[in-house]
């Protein structure tokens, strides 16, 4: 919303200085977005006589000019305009004046071998326009040392605010004067004028053409016809401030519409009376009409459009933009003025399917005063009389203005509960008044009426916002938030919190770099990773590779992976923790922790080393990731299990599933399947582990934070070494596990220290050999109980899994 | 000179030159061992009459105690001489690098770190962290929180949403977190102190947007609590979050559906170089949005407006990470590059507290 400094104070009777009201509009909610105070700006622009122009004695086209600034002290300007001649008036710019159209700040110069101490101007280096064929060439009557923006009435400073889609009643000028008026800056101006009396019925009948349930789109319509207008252009007051808001004058009528839009938030339509035929009748479009707007562009409609149409058809759409057909232009003798209400979502949703943004459109959507139909019906007809002259007829009044008004019962003590701010009753009483409420009894509790353009303020907390509002919230002093119960504050944080935290930390701890990758995919990385499921595809996508919601956190960072590496950036370690989502619903959706590992980027670092190289990443680097992770939680995993296999995007023999019992799968490890690595068009050597958050169990509740007793032998621990002999395909883990079985007492440890096959093992065997470290308890061991508990582990080994001791 | 003095400067000389272990062990022998000439002396002793053992025994034990001694001197040079001769060939070369550190190699993002210290300061005041789903329904997302119908955020160029279900609902990928704010209401009676924090999504992508950023927002319900505590809230916030002595805020009306009365709220800095500063200069710099809790949201969360009373407050995190942390543009922050993360990033070990400071 846009005015100038002129046109407010026509509304608000103030003396008030440009920075007092802007600071005060943006303390009471209209923001002051930006002011462009061009008396401020073009100040050292002055209008200038030129006295000599003489031929510049070393460059044909230019010429030394003597100029009288004003002062009396003729300066000499070179200038290179070709219409720079003696005796002209322009405007000059001394040395030192910042050169908008030219981004320069002018300085004493030497060109061509002649001194110049300024520079004549043409329109566009002041940045007013794009005329750079020359000089401006002003009338000889413009007073020379006068300030150029002074000259030629460019001195309005022009204010724009950042108006909340609330503020309806702030889409005028005479709103924004209403409110700054409530801060005791000034009087509000313009009161109610009394109606136009018309002479004669309007002959142009109205019909609202719709079924009851449709009433609303347009509940009330008024028109009026003048005849007899000389529509040529609009007085040059009225111009300049069309122009200095941004808006292009067109022809008196038409600027008057566009002028109380602005002036008092009530947009209206002229129609040339002479190109409507038969009655109006407003009612929905029908599916395959059109308009040639006043925009030059024609709009196919549908019914969901509400128009204007006679017995030409479509002639305007209703509270958004007039027909070019039945438009004024000169030639236009009869009137017909429309003042009409609009219903605000319609007119939104219609504005935005046809792509039509107007200020008709901008101040019906948020909704205009419906009381003030018929008055702004007057205001248009008597600017019409006093500027095109013309016979006005009765007005003609269809439907009925809706109520906006109503009562809030309001206790002033509502102030303090919700601001907090003690205000007196005089004061919040002066301030709801002067905004146009009608305060109505005394005491606690009072009855507050709206004013009708007030539809946004509904109850006693709206009331509090306009009181302190306009007492300025900066009186408000902060408070301290009380503690609900005075003590040391408890925990806030869920164990799913948690574990998000410290997931983050354990994994940056094993040097893996935490990402934040998009939480929506490209379907078919979604459906590589198990998801694509209907109800996680957006029907709106901001692009297409964006289109899908996560199934997991493996393919963003794959590819996150990727773009790293074509960078040069080979070794990558990435983890991110974050949602993912099986389902639309709240409990679809689980807090995954996830980390890759590309080329050497093991634990340890990647890359090349004095050292050693580092090895190529394997499935053990993720296996080692995710039970790090695991162990971060500080949970027992005696229960997790490590079982061959898992997802179809890992590789299926390097690749194994976590799980607390065949029934909770918590996690998974391994390499990724090739056939995902060519379908993502990944290159290198990448391992990923993906656990879920919410799958791992919860620590168990224990009534004392007291850890178990500690058990310490005093009795030296034996370590016997064995190498099994086992076919292929048994895991190392499965004689870990028959070893343990063996015995449960003795055995404190088992350790797999290496892995064999080739010379001197058979053919589809291989040989895994085991530390087991006896821990005797209660005495020194005997090399016969040691014998014994060897004995055992062989047999035990041997009956589970078919070992044989290695020769 | 008699026969001992000369055995014994001879052994003497032995012991001395002996050159190495093994040629000071072989003087041992010869001298001390089974068959040793000291030995051999020693055997004589019980040969003798007393009067001669009285004589020549502190003779022979003497001698036998000078070349023990010597040799173990010997003995002691030598290993002291051998292990100078290997220190002085055992050298490595300091200056070679060792591989960096696991934990100098990771990093928290931004986004973490912040989300951790915004934590740490509301907890200090008696907040708890709620959370919600990022995938919605358009009753939590709009409707609860006093939306109107046809409100432009339910339009597709705003909001992402979902392909209609068989009941031709749509759900909506949340645009803020206050559907959590509404869960939180819905769940649990007041007093409530929340702060939500999360990813939002709207349909926006340019210079200072991304189509899925990160929010915080607060909420306080119950019998009192009004605009100059929410003042008191973030003007802590802000100082502890900035880390500096005092910051200066503006609150400016404004409007949100959700709450009334409504303000955003701009923070006094000082812009030097592009260096913002806080808590000095004279720009004012948006930061968020608060309010009064809407009587129409708490009614639609079963609470009496009249009876209970709370605000709530909204920031962007990426926006306050970019403001206290100096990144100059948004988009990196989901790009993955290693580069920008190992810049912008935190230490696995920077773990922000009020006990040791948000930030080392």
């Amino acid at each position: 919303m846009k005015f100038t400094l002129s046109w407010l104070k026509d509304h608000l009777d103030a003396e008030a200085s440009l920075d007092t009201i802007s600071e005060t509009l943006t303390r009471i909610g209209l923001e002051v977005e930006g002011i462009e105070d061009k008396a401020a700006s073009l100040k050292p622009y002055v209008v200038a006589h030129v006295l000599t122009a003489e031929q510049h004695p070393n460059a044909d086209r230019l010429r030394v000019c003597s100029v009288d600034a004003g002062d009396g002290q003729p300066v000499q300007v070179v200038c290179g305009a070709p219409n720079a001649r003696a005796g002209m008036k322009t405007v000059f710019a001394p040395p030192g004046t910042y050169v908008p159209g030219k981004a320069i700040t002018l300085s004493v110069g030497t060109i061509r071998g002649v001194e110049s101490r300024g520079m004549l101007c043409s329109g566009g280096e002041l940045g007013l326009g794009d005329d750079h064929d020359g000089i401006l060439d002003l009338p000889e009557d413009a007073p020379t040392g006068q300030p150029y923006a002074v000259y030629a009435g460019l001195d309005d400073p022009i204010v724009e605010i950042n108006l909340t889609p609330n503020r309806a009643d702030c889409t005028s000028i005479h709103g924004i004067a209403r409110d700054l008026a409530a801060t005791g800056l000034g009087g509000l101006k313009h009161k109610a004028q009394p109606p136009v009396r018309g002479e004669g019925a309007c002959p142009v009948t109205v019909t609202l053409d719709f079924e009851p349930a449709d009433r609303g789109l347009c509940p009330y319509f008024t028109l009026r016809r003048v005849t007899g207008v000389r529509n040529g252009p609009s007085p040059d007051w009225m111009q300049a401030r069309l122009r200095a808001i941004g808006l292009r004058p067109i022809n008196a009528l038409v600027d008057i519409t566009n002028y109380l839009t602005f002036d008092r938030g009530r947009p209206l339509h002229v129609f040339d009376a002479a190109k409507v035929v038969g009655g109006l009748i407003v009612r929905r479009a029908r599916d395959g009409e059109e308009l040639k707007a006043l925009d030059g562009k024609t709009y196919a409609l549908t019914d969901d459009t509400v128009v204007i149409a006679d017995g030409n058809g479509v002639e305007s759409i209703g509270g958004i933009i007039g027909g070019e057909a039945s438009g004024c232009d000169a030639g236009t003798v009869d009137v017909l003025i429309e003042s009409a209400l609009w219903d605000p979502v319609n007119i939104a949703q219609s504005g935005r399917r046809l792509g039509i943004i107007t200020d008709a459109r901008y101040r019906f959507e948020r909704g205009v005063d419906p009381a003030f139909t018929l008055p702004g019906l007057d205001l248009a007809t008597r600017l019409v009389l006093e500027i095109c002259g013309g016979t006005p007829s009765q007005p003609v009044i269809v439907g009925e203005p809706p109520e906006t008004e109503r009562v809030i019962d309001f206790p002033w003590t509502e102030t303090r509960r919700l601001a907090g701010l003690e205000l007196s009753r005089a004061e919040m009483k002066v301030t709801l008044e002067a905004l146009g409420f009608h305060v109505a009894g005394s005491g606690d509790r009072v009855k507050v009426l709206t004013p009708s353009w007030r539809a946004d303020v509904e109850g006693k907390a709206d009331l509090v916002e306009e009181i302190i509002r306009i007492a300025g919230l900066d009186r408000i002093e902060p408070k301290p938030l009380p503690r609900i119960e005075a003590q040391v504050g408890k925990p806030v944080l869920t164990v799913i919190q948690k574990r998000t935290r410290l997931a983050k930390r354990a994994l940056a701890a094993r040097g893996l770099v935490e990402a934040v990758t998009w939480s929506f995919i490209p379907h078919d990385d979604a459906v590589l990773f198990g998801g694509g499921r209907a109800d996680l595809v957006l029907a709106n996508p901001i692009a297409a590779d964006l289109s899908d919601m996560r199934p997991s956190l493996v393919p963003g960072l794959l590819r996150a992976a990727q773009r790293n590496a074509d960078r040069g950036l080979a070794d990558v370690a990435l983890f991110e923790v974050g949602q993912c989502f099986e389902s639309d619903q709240p409990e679809g959706q689980a807090i995954r922790a996830t980390a890759i590992r590309r080329a050497t980027a093991g634990h340890l670092g990647g890359g090349r080393h004095w050292d050693g190289a580092a090895a190529p990443v394997d499935a053990f680097d993720a296996k080692a990731d995710a039970l790090a992770l695991l162990a971060a939680f500080g949970i027992p995993t005696g229960g997790l299990q490590v079982v061959a296999g898992g997802p179809d995007w890992l590789h299926p023999g390097r690749s194994g599933t976590l799980q607390f019992g065949p029934k909770n799968p918590v996690g998974y490890f391994g390499e990724i399947h090739p056939r995902v690595m060519k379908a993502l068009d990944l290159k290198g050597q990448i391992v990923a582990f993906e656990i879920t958050l919410d799958g791992v169990p919860l620590p168990k509740y224990r009534p004392t934070k007291v850890k178990p007793a500690l058990a310490l032998s005093d009795f030296q621990p034996v370590s016997r070494d064995f190498a099994f002999v086992v076919p292929r395909d048994v895991a190392a883990g499965e004689v870990v596990k028959a070893a343990q079985a063996a015995e449960r007492k003795l055995i404190a440890g088992i350790d797999v220290f290496d892995i064999y096959e080739g010379v001197g093992i058979p053919e589809g065997s291989k040989s895994v050999a085991i530390a087991v470290r006896l821990q005797p308890v209660e005495r020194t061991l005997t090399d016969a109980e040691i014998e014994a508990v060897t004995a055992k582990i062989v047999a035990e080994v041997g009956r589970k899994t078919g070992a044989t001791l290695r020769a | 000179m008699t026969d001992l003095d000369t055995l014994e400067g001879d052994l003497l000389a032995e012991v001395a030159a002996a050159s190495d272990e093994a040629s000071l062990d072989a003087v041992r022998v010869a001298a001390l061992g089974k068959k040793g000439s000291v030995s051999e002396l020693l055997k004589t002793l019980g040969a003798m009459t007393p009067d001669e053992r009285k004589a020549r025994g502190p003779l022979i034990n003497g001698l036998r105690d000078r070349v023990q001694g010597a040799l173990s001197t010997r003995r002691e040079a030598l290993a002291e001489a051998a292990l100078t001769a290997r220190l002085s060939a055992e050298r490595i070369d300091v200056t070679l690098p060792v591989r960096e550190a696991p934990e100098a190699r990771g990093r928290i993002h931004p986004i973490s770190q912040v989300m951790d210290e915004i934590a740490a300061i509301f907890a200090d005041m008696g907040f708890s962290v709620a959370e919600g789903p990022d995938i919605e329904t358009d009753d939590y997302n709009f409707t609860a929180l006093n939306f109107p119908p046809g409100h432009p955020a339910r339009e597709m160029h705003d909001t992402f949403f979902l392909a209609p279900d068989r009941n031709g609902q749509r759900k909506v990928l949340r645009t803020h977190t206050s559907p959590v704010q509404i869960r939180t209401m819905r769940a649990q009676q007041p007093p409530i102190r929340v702060i939500c924090p999360g990813r939002t999504y709207r349909h926006d992508s340019d210079q200072t947007h991304t189509p899925m950023f990160h929010q915080v927002e607060g909420l306080v319900i119950d019998k009192t609590a009004n605009i100059a505590n929410l003042k008191w809230v973030l003007e802590e916030f802000c100082r502890t979050f900035f880390e500096v002595e005092a910051v200066k805020m503006r609150f400016r009306p404004s409007f949100f559906p959700f709450t009334e009365p409504s303000a955003e709220v701009d923070i006094q800095c000082s812009r030097k170089g592009g260096d913002i500063r806080f808590g000095e200069g004279t720009d004012w710099l948006e930061i968020l949005g608060c309010g009064m809790v809407h009587p129409n949201v708490l009614r639609n969360c079963g609470l009496d407006p009249d009876s209970v009373q709370g605000f709530a407050f909204g920031m962007g995190i990426d926006r306050i990470a970019m403001l206290k942390y100096g990144m100059p543009d948004l988009r990196p922050f989901f790009e993955a590059d290693v580069r920008w993360l190992d810049h912008y990033g935190f230490r696995p070990l920077d773990i922000p507290s009020l006990v040791a400071g948000l930030t080392g």
